[in-house]
């Protein structure tokens, strides 16, 4: 009989990547044949990837597996370390962001971190953020100081801090902290966010005003995120790339992946069946 | 469906709910084959036993939902395993319906087995819910061997039910035309019939269900509808 939930499909599910039309989405940063070594040992193999302006990309994989290489590939990290070097191409709005001639100060402005564990710098609270814009601008205190509230502000921290801006940043507790760090990083106005584990000090509910956070940020920045937590991966981004002994495995819509990965190690990883 | 959660509680758990679903399964498939026989061989009793086992069916699906609001609840199932307990949730309603359906049948045959109904529309009756049984066996089937072909081909028969459906529907027509004594007793066969053909409709949709825990896709192609002309000619504008 011709009632409707015959033909209703059994349930939705988002079509795969390869399908999706991505019209609409420009990319960002664009990542090609990338390799990444630590001394002799090739950490990341022949990745490519686009990052979608305005979207949250987060990477996923267990331990080992390149994805943080891959975040601090991103605002070149490695550079601080000898021995390790990264070859292919990191497209960043046209420019090679891999280039020895690309101005890493600049760049790091441009594509800000914000680490695992809480970093913020032993000063006032104010200062953490200030001295941030300090470096890059030169501005009138007054703009400064708009700047520093409309940072806080971006990382929903003004409302607790406001009284006490020149209290130490480090009396703040760890979520408060890793706010702190956030709006240090809106500060100097990038365009690409890195977060490399950002909840992983902080219990639930500082972990959820990160992660409604990251969700407002987005509309401002292009936001890529590595995270153990699946359930976060799943929660805050639009796209998400799990990644395997250094290799790309599925890059997908979070939707798809979450549902119906195309990859069996996806499948597995995802499910808590990995070997 | 892949096994070897790192955590084997997990394991345990789907393996229970699967338990559940097969059992209700066998169930249900039981109840419905009964229900048949009661109306086929107008034996009360047995109409009065499926009547009374339609709770332990129930039973089970309130075990299945407990079972699976608790695995999303404790386990976040992603992927597969996602797909494995909603899927398991719309089994689990469509066998109750299925079961209900059965148990409608059987009441009704109970009054049916009180007055002279056409043997001919009682022996389409019974052809109508063989279909539908075969369907259902086979699905079960494809559900506990997790074979999308077999389910596939659940999913195909349905048309032919359809079909069966639309005759039969046509035949009780004719015969309470011919002959308005027989108005009451074709009239608790169209509604078996109704029945049976709506059994058949959660049958496809488990189908649909088995295909989807074990692929991520739905059956795509729209399938041609057998009945269709029910409502373009017989039904009054």
């Amino acid at each position: 009989m011709n009632m409707a939930s015959t033909n209703m499909p059994a349930f939705s599910v988002p079509v795969a990547h390869a399908g999706v039309s991505m019209a609409g989405l420009s990319e960002k940063v664009s990542i090609r044949n990338l390799d990444f070594f630590y001394g002799d040992s090739r950490a990341l193999k022949s990745i490519n990837l686009a990052l979608y302006a305005n979207k949250t990309t987060a990477f996923i994989g267990p331990s080992g597996c390149g994805k943080s290489t891959l975040l601090r590939v991103l605002n070149r990290m490695y550079d601080l370390y000898p021995g390790q070097r990264a070859t292919g191409e990191v497209m960043f709005d046209g420019e090679n962001l891999l280039d020895p001639k690309v101005d890493i100060n600049l760049l790091r402005a441009r594509i800000g971190m914000v680490f695992q564990k809480p970093t913020p710098f032993p000063m006032s609270i104010y200062e953490n953020i200030a001295f941030g814009i300090r470096l890059y601008e030169r501005l009138p205190r007054a703009e400064i100081d708009a700047r520093v509230e409309s940072a806080l502000r971006r990382a929903a921290l003004w409302d607790e801090v406001k009284d006490k801006l020149d209290a130490s940043g480090l009396g703040l507790s760890g979520g408060q902290q890793q706010r702190l760090c956030i709006a240090r990083t809106v500060a100097v106005k990038p365009e690409v966010i890195l977060f490399d584990e950002p909840c992983s000090a902080l219990d639930p509910i500082s972990t959820a005003k990160i992660e409604e956070l990251i969700d407002e940020l987005k509309q401002d920045y292009t936001i890529v995120i590595v995270t153990h937590n699946m359930q976060q991966a799943a929660r805050v981004s639009d796209f998400t790339t799990f990644m395997y002994l250094g290799e790309l495995v599925e890059f997908g819509v979070t939707e798809k992946i979450f549902t119906a990965p195309g990859d069996k190690r996806t499948q597995a990883y995802i499910t808590g069946r990995f070997g | 469906m892949a096994n070897d959660h790192t955590l084997k509680r997990f394991d345990e758990e789907l393996e229970r709910l699967n338990a559940t679903i097969n059992e209700m399964g066998g169930l249900t498939e039981s109840q419905f084959a009964k229900a048949l026989t009661a109306v086929r061989e107008r034996d009360t009793a047995i109409a009065e036993e499926v009547i009374a086992d339609d709770a332990r069916v129930d039973a089970l699906d309130a075990a299945v939902q407990e079972q699976t609001v608790k695995l999303l609840a404790l386990r976040q199932p992603m992927a597969v395993d996602l797909r494995v307990v909603l899927s398991s949730i719309k089994i689990a309603a469509a066998l109750e319906r299925i079961a209900d359906y059965a148990k409608n049948t059987a009441k009704r045959s109970i009054v049916l087995a009180q007055s002279t109904a056409p043997a001919a529309a009682v022996a389409g009756i019974d052809r109508l819910g063989r279909l539908v049984r075969a369907a259902l066996k086979d699905v079960l089937d494809a559900f506990a061997d997790d074979d999308v072909a077999k389910a596939h081909d659940v999913w195909n028969r349905d048309e032919e039910i359809d079909q069966v459906y639309t005759g039969l529907f046509r035949e009780l027509l004719t015969y309470m035309m011919e002959d308005p004594r027989t108005i009451t007793a074709c009239t608790h066969l169209l509604f078996m019939a109704k029945n049976i053909e709506r059994a058949g409709d959660h049958v496809t949709n488990i189908a649909e269900l088995v295909n989807f825990r074990n692929t991520g896709q739905n059956f795509g192609e729209a399938r041609r509808k057998g009945s269709g002309a029910l409502y373009t000619t017989d039904t009054p504008a």
